[in-house]
C-alpha cells in the first residue's frame, strides 16, 4: 500500500495508519463534584479531542448559565434535559486517541439511583476510572463503584485520588487512602487495581508527571491508560462461536456456498479444527473461514467471519460452535446475578424473554434468592427487586442455553431479559453457574 | 490483525463490531432498510453491508431520501455505485411530498428542505412497512447522538423519546418492536470521523468529488460557505465568488457548507482532518446551529 503520510506532515503528531493500534474501552463512574468531568475534559483536552468551536460553546454556554468556571461537563450532558437539569442521567460515549491506542469513554452518572447506567456502561469495558476525593477519602459511592466494576468483571482499575492539591500533596492522604481501598477490594475480584495521585484541575499526574508529587513513583493517568495490557483479558482458551447468520446466496456462481456468520466469543478456530455443534452435537471440521477479504488462517475474539464446515450439518441462528474436549453447559437452568433496570419490580415467578449470545428463549424466575446491598455486599432476604437493585436468581428457560460462567466468559456468561408486555430492556444478567 | 498475539487493530475491531451488528438486525427484524446519503459514512456502511452478507445478497434495499436540493455529483455517484453492488434502491422524494401537499416548502434565502425530509422518511418508513432503518450516525458527531443507542428505538409516530431508551448491555441489542413501531439502528456508533476516513483509506472506497477540493461559486453567510445554486436565494448583501473548497460532510446544498481547502488527494483530506481544530457538523452544518438542542429536538420528531 501506499504510505499516507510523509514523516513530519501535520497530523497533532498521529500515526495515520494506525493498523497497530488498540482500541481500549473505558468506564468511568462519578458525580460532578468530585471532578469526574474535570478530569475527562483534560483528557479530551489535552489529546486535542476537544475542538475549538466545542470549547467555545462551552466557555459561552458556562459563563451565560453564570457556572462562574469553564464547566466541561456541558461538553457530556448531550440532552436538554441534562443541560436544563444540570445533571447526567445517561450513559455519554467520548472519544479520543493518542498516538498509541484509541479510547473510548462511557461516561455514567455515580449516584445510586443510576446503577443501571453505571452497569450499561461497565459491560463492555476493559478498563475503570473511579475518582475519590483526597479530602473524603474513600466514600460509599466509591465502594459502589468498585463493587461493579467487580461485579461486571472489569479486569482493571485505576483508583485516581483526585483534589491532591488540596491535600498539599500529601504523601499520607494518599497512602491512607490506597490502603482503605485495598482492604476493601480484597473482598472483591478484580485482578488489577493502580492507584494515581492526581489533580484534574491542575493537570498533575494525568497526562504529564505531577513535579508536586515527586514521592510518586509510578505513571501519569494517560501513560497508564495507553500502556496497560489488555491482550492476555481475552478467553482465547474456549472455542465459542454463537451463529448468528447463515450466508446462502443462492446465485449461480455461489450455488452451494453456506457460510456460518457470527462473532467469535472466544478461543481460536482454524480451518481443520474439529468441533461440535451445539445444542445437537453434531460432530464435524472447519473447512474455511471466510471473510469479504478472502480466506483467513484463524479466527479469534472478536473477530466477526463465516464459517464453512466439512459435512453439511443442519444448523442455524442460536447453536454454538465449540471443540469436543471443552463445551460450556447446555441448560434450562441458570443460577444468575441481575441487575433490575426497570420501574416494574422483579417478583419471583414473572416470565421475560431471555436473550444469551445469539439465542432468545422465555423464562421464569423460579427464585429470588436474596438482594445485594451495593453498599456493603451484605445479602438481604428479598420479595422483589427495584429499579437498580442487585440480586441473586434462580431461572428456568424454555429451551436450552449454551452458557458458561461470566467470570470465565463475558460473552457466553451475560443474558438481557426483556418484558414481553413493554418490550423494554429490564434487566443485565451474569451467568454463576447452572444447576 | 495480528496473527501471532490474536490482536485486532482498532479499526478491525470496530469493523468486527459494525459487521455483528448489520447480521444482529438481519436476524431479528424482518424488514430493514439501509438508509444511503452518498456521504463518506454512508459509504462505509455499504462496505460493511458487503462484509457481513457477501457472496449474498443484502437482505435488504437501499434507500436514499432525496431532498431534489443534492449536489448533482452525489446523486450521479449514488446511481453508478448502487448499480456496481447491484443491490436495490428506493428513492424517497422530498418534492413528491411537497407535490402531494404533504409538507409546504420554506421561504426566503434561509429556506431549507432539511426539516422536510423527515416527513419523507417516515413516510416511506410506513409505506414499505420497515421496521429498522440502518443509518450512518456517529456518536462523535453531536452531543445528543452520544447519548443515543446503536438500537434507537422509535414510537409508531417515528419519535426518538431519549429519556426512554432501552438499556444497551454487552453485544446484546433488543430489537423487539410492535407493528407501527421501528428501530434506527447505526452500526458505526462508536467510530469517528478520523476512524471513517481511514477506513476509506484502507479500504480503498471511492468518495464523492466533492469530499475532494474544486473550484466553486460560492458565497458566505454566517461565515460559512455555500454554493451558488438556483436553490438558494442570497441575501441584498452576499456576494458570490469562485474559490477553491471540499465539503466534509454531504448534506443538502442549503445547508451543507464548504470548507476551504486545496486538499484534493485521500492523504491530503486525512492530514487536513487530523490536523482540524473544528467539528465537521460545527463547521459546515447550518442545521445545527439554531440552538443548543437543534439535533435533539429533530430528532424527536423522527430526523436521522
Amino acid at each position: 500500500m501506499v504510505p499516507l503520510m510523509s514523516p513530519g506532515a501535520a497530523t497533532n503528531g498521529y500515526a495515520l495508519r494506525t493498523r497497530t493500534s488498540e482500541l481500549l474501552r473505558i468506564a468511568t463512574a462519578g458525580s460532578v463534584d468530585d471532578g469526574k468531568s474535570t478530569l475527562i475534559g483534560r483528557l479530551l483536552h489535552d489529546s486535542k479531542a476537544i475542538l475549538e468551536d466545542q470549547l467555545e460553546h462551552v466557555t459561552q454556554t458556562s459563563e451565560r448559565r453564570g457556572d462562574g468556571y469553564l464547566n466541561l461537563a456541558l461538553l457530556t450532558d448531550g440532552l436538554r434535559a441534562e443541560r436544563e437539569q444540570g445533571i447526567t442521567i445517561d450513559v455519554a460515549y467520548r472519544y479520543f486517541q493518542s498516538p498509541r491506542r484509541k479510547f473510548i469513554i462511557a461516561d455514567t452518572p455515580g449516584h445510586e439511583q443510576y446503577t443501571r447506567n453505571m452497569v450499561t456502561g461497565a459491560s463492555t469495558a476493559e478498563l475503570s476510572i473511579v475518582l475519590v476525593d483526597a479530602r473524603k477519602g474513600v466514600s460509599e459511592q466509591t465502594r459502589r463503584h468498585a463493587f461493579i466494576v467487580s461485579l461486571l468483571r472489569i479486569p482493571h482499575l485505576v483508583v485516581c485520588v483526585n483534589k491532591m492539591d488540596l491535600v498539599g500533596y500529601d504523601e499520607t492522604v494518599f497512602y491512607r487512602i490506597l490502603d482503605e481501598m485495598t482492604d476493601w477490594a480484597a473482598r472483591l475480584q478484580i485482578p488489577d487495581i493502580t492507584f494515581i495521585p492526581i489533580s484534574a484541575l491542575h493537570g498533575d499526574n494525568v497526562v504529564g508527571r505531577s513535579w508536586a508529587m515527586p514521592w510518586y513513583g509510578g505513571a501519569p493517568l494517560l501513560y497508564h491508560l495507553e500502556h496497560v495490557v489488555i491482550a492476555p483479558d481475552r478467553n482465547l482458551a474456549d472455542v465459542r462461536f454463537p451463529v448468528q447468520w447463515v450466508i446462502r446466496p443462492m446465485s449461480d456462481a455461489h450455488h452451494d456456498y453456506r457460510g456460518y456468520a457470527g462473532q467469535v466469543a472466544g478461543g481460536v478456530l482454524r480451518p481443520g479444527s474439529d468441533v461440535v455443534v451445539l445444542p445437537s452435537g453434531q460432530q464435524t471440521q472447519v473447512a474455511s473461514i471466510d471473510s469479504f477479504d478472502g480466506e483467513l488462517d484463524a479466527a479469534f475474539p472478536t473477530m466477526s467471519v463465516a464459517l464453512r464446515f466439512a459435512d453439511e450439518l443442519d444448523i442455524s441462528r442460536g447453536d454454538m460452535i465449540v471443540e469436543a474436549e471443552d463445551q460450556p453447559e447446555c441448560t434450562r437452568q441458570l443460577e444468575a446475578i441481575v441487575c433490575w433496570m426497570s420501574e416494574q419490580p422483579l417478583r419471583a415467578r414473572s416470565r421475560y424473554t431471555i436473550k444469551h449470545t445469539t439465542r432468545t428463549a422465555r423464562a421464569v424466575v423460579e427464585e429470588l434468592e436474596h438482594r445485594v446491598d451495593v453498599n456493603t455486599l451484605e445479602h438481604k432476604p428479598a420479595e422483589q427487586l427495584a429499579l437498580n437493585e442487585i440480586g441473586r436468581v434462580r431461572l428456568r428457560c424454555s429451551s436450552p442455553l449454551m452458557v458458561d460462567p461470566y467470570a470465565r466468559n463475558r460473552t457466553t456468561g451475560s443474558f438481557i431479559l426483556i418484558d414481553e408486555a413493554t418490550n423494554d430492556t429490564v434487566a443485565g444478567g451474569m451467568v454463576l453457574s447452572t444447576r | 490483525m495480528n496473527p501471532f498475539t490474536y490482536e485486532l487493530s482498532h479499526l478491525e475491531t470496530l469493523e468486527a463490531e459494525s459487521i455483528h451488528i448489520f447480521r444482529e438486525v438481519a436476524a431479528e427484524l424482518e424488514r430493514p432498510v439501509l438508509l444511503f446519503s452518498g456521504g463518506k459514512d454512508s459509504l462505509v456502511l455499504l462496505r460493511l453491508a458487503e462484509k457481513a452478507f457477501r457472496p449474498g445478497r443484502f437482505p435488504f434495499p437501499i434507500m436514499h431520501v432525496d431532498t431534489g436540493h443534492n449536489f448533482a455529483e452525489v446523486i450521479e455517484f449514488r446511481d453508478r455505485i448502487i448499480s456496481e453492488l447491484g443491490e436495490r434502491l428506493i428513492v424517497a422524494s422530498v418534492q413528491v411530498s411537497i407535490d402531494d401537499g404533504r409538507v409546504a416548502e420554506e421561504q426566503g434565502p434561509r429556506a431549507s428542505r432539511n426539516r422536510l425530509q423527515t416527513t419523507t422518511l417516515l413516510d416511506a418508513i410506513e409505506r414499505h412497512g420497515f421496521d429498522a432503518a440502518f443509518g450512518g450516525a456517529r456518536r462523535d458527531e453531536e452531543r445528543a447522538r452520544a447519548k443515543e443507542r446503536v438500537f434507537s428505538f422509535r414510537d409508531d409516530f417515528g419519535q426518538w423519546d431519549p429519556k426512554r431508551q432501552r438499556p444497551e448491555l454487552w453485544s446484546l441489542f433488543n430489537g423487539a418492536i410492535r407493528k407501527g413501531e421501528h428501530v434506527r439502528v447505526f452500526p458505526i456508533s462508536n467510530w469517528t470521523e478520523l476512524d471513517v476516513w481511514q477506513y476509506i483509506d484502507t479500504e480503498r472506497l471511492e468518495v464523492p468529488s466533492i469530499y475532494y477540493a474544486h473550484n466553486r461559486r460560492v458565497f458566505e453567510r454566517d461565515g460559512m460557505l455555500y454554493a451558488h445554486s438556483p436553490h438558494v436565494e442570497l441575501a441584498r448583501d452576499e456576494e458570490v465568488f469562485e474559490t477553491s473548497v471540499r465539503y466534509r460532510t454531504v448534506g443538502d446544498m442549503t445547508c451543507t457548507g464548504a470548507v476551504r481547502s486545496t486538499a484534493s488527494t485521500l492523504p491530503e483530506v486525512v492530514a487536513e482532518i487530523a490536523a482540524t481544530r473544528i467539528t465537521e457538523r460545527g463547521e459546515t452544518r447550518a442545521d445545527d446551529r439554531v440552538s443548543d438542542a437543534a439535533m435533539e429536538d429533530r430528532k424527536r420528531e423522527g430526523y436521522f
